[in-house]
């Protein structure tokens, strides 16, 4: 009678490459849709009173505070009893997203009121309306001053991507999970794995601390 | 010709400008003197509807400020300002400063913006800086640059709110210069300044601002040299001394 188990392969590559493509497509969808939404929020609550503002942050705190898995596990549930069920790819973008928007929402919002309102002014007294000051004067100094809190941010997003694995999404950790059950060697396979998320993380922070040293000068 | 009628304005409870009555004619410079708190930057501000006003008419060209009807952005071009702080746009470089507002609130092309921001950069003696970063030059060079930048706007008016007060005192002369270039080229000012010798030299008028209104209005000969009020001659006295 031959092994249950079948050692790991180069037959497997492919099975891998695909975990890998989906967990840079999940992170990228969610690092996009959230930059996006986060940048709107944000700029919201940087021109919103108070009471907005009050609402706005505790609706968001919600979202920061609830672990991302159990907001994963409780969404698509719930979906799914109401009669649509949602591919995990869908429910688990529409929720990295969010949470993802959560997070960026504050980086923007500090990005927007780094900018001085004398510089508005003066921007202002050149003729420029107040949408063209946001576009061409507001923004593009904010977000010099943001972008390593935003890279910080987007990698967190990479690293937490892994937790849609737990509605059934086939990205890297999902992938080597199956493949641990049935090659019995998890050594390996996490040590490739958590190489695979260091590679990736640790380049794009060392851009971040230089970047962020360049500007201190 | 800016006209101000009898302009009141609050901040809350407190009444800043108390009736402010004021004419400056096209190719007058008028300097405005007084004590801090007095309403000077304000007054300039609700000239470029930046403030609204509670009581009274500012006109500019005939075109009334604070009405509903007028398009405040368009009245802005009429109005270059320049303030205490430069705030030149750290993200753009000299050229580009001082090009951006022609380019996108004149729709000029990208050619004729650019020809525009160095023929004004020229003007201010920054010929040679147009591809810094204004964060690189001096606190007078960058002051210069927000005239140039006001200037590529080609208004008819310019309002200046102490624009040497934060600059080191060795960078001030090069600013007055400028402004002594503008005035050669008859351009019409309003400058609020503590450089009363500068006032004195450069002004068709001057008024002096003690708590809101103008306490006393005149030729420099009048108002600054032989004062009627007490509060100007005690402000005089302490600025001179
Ligand atoms: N945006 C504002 N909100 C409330 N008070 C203000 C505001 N701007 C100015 N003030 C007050 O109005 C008064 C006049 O200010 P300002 O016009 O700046 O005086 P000056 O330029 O003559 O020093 C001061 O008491 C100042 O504190
Ligand atoms: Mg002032």
């Amino acid at each position: 009678m031959g092994s249950l188990f079948t050692p790991l392969s180069w037959n497997d590559s492919g099975l891998i490459l695909a975990g890998i493509w989906n967990t840079i497509v999940i992170s990228v969808v969610a690092i996009v849709i959230g930059t996006i939404l986060g940048l709107i929020i944000g700029f919201i609550r940087s021109e919103s009173n108070k009471t907005v503002n009050l609402i706005l942050s505790s609706l968001l705190d919600i979202l920061r505070s609830v672990p991302l898995i159990i907001q994963l596990i409780l969404f698509s549930t719930f979906v799914g009893a109401w009669g649509y069920p949602l591919e995990p790819f869908v429910a688990g973008s529409i929720i990295l997203s969010l949470y993802t928007m959560a997070f960026m929402s504050e980086v923007f919002r500090s990005a927007f009121e780094s900018v001085h309102s004398s510089m508005l002014t003066a921007s202002r007294s050149l003729g420029l309306s107040y949408w063209q000051t946001v576009f061409y004067i507001r923004l593009p100094i904010g977000i010099r001053t943001v972008f390593p809190s935003w890279l910080g941010v987007a990698l967190s997003v990479i690293k937490d991507s892994a937790l849609v694995s737990v509605i059934g999404y086939m990205e890297l950790l999902r992938t080597s999970d199956q493949l641990i059950s049935r090659t019995q060697q998890p050594l390996e396979i996490l040590l490739g794995v958590g190489l695979f998320y260091f590679l990736i993380s640790y380049p794009l922070s060392l851009y971040g601390k230089h970047v962020e040293r360049k500007m201190a000068l | 010709m800016i006209n101000i009628q009898n302009v009141h304005k609050s901040f809350g409870d407190l009444e800043v400008l108390k009736g402010i009555n004021l004419e400056v004619k096209k190719g007058e410079v008028l300097s405005i003197i007084g004590g801090s708190g007095s309403g000077k930057s304000t007054l300039l501000y609700c000239i470029n509807a930046i403030e609204k006003i509670n009581a009274g008419k500012i006109t500019v060209d005939d075109i009334d400020v604070h009405d509903k009807a007028t398009n405040q952005d368009k009245l802005r071009q009429k109005l270059g300002m320049v303030f205490q702080q430069w705030n030149s746009f750290p993200h753009l470089t000299v050229l580009e400063n001082v090009a951006l507002a022609p380019r996108i609130v004149k729709k000029m092309s990208k050619d004729e913006a650019i020809e525009i921001g160095e023929k004004e950069l020229t003007h201010v003696g920054l010929g040679d800086k147009f591809d810094v970063y204004p964060t690189k030059m001096s606190g007078g060079q960058q002051q210069r640059l927000a005239i140039a930048r006001a200037l590529a706007m080609r208004p008819d008016y310019m309002l200046f709110d102490e624009i040497t007060s934060a600059l080191d005192p060795e960078l001030v002369g090069e600013v007055l210069d400028t402004l002594r270039v503008l005035r050669e080229d008859g351009m019409t000012m309003i400058c609020v300044t503590h450089e009363i010798a500068f006032a004195r030299e450069v002004s068709d008028n001057i008024a002096f601002f003690h708590e809101g209104i103008i306490e006393e209005m005149g030729s420099p000969d009048q108002v600054i040299s032989n004062p009627q009020k007490e509060t100007t001659q005690k402000f005089l006295s302490k600025v001179l001394s």
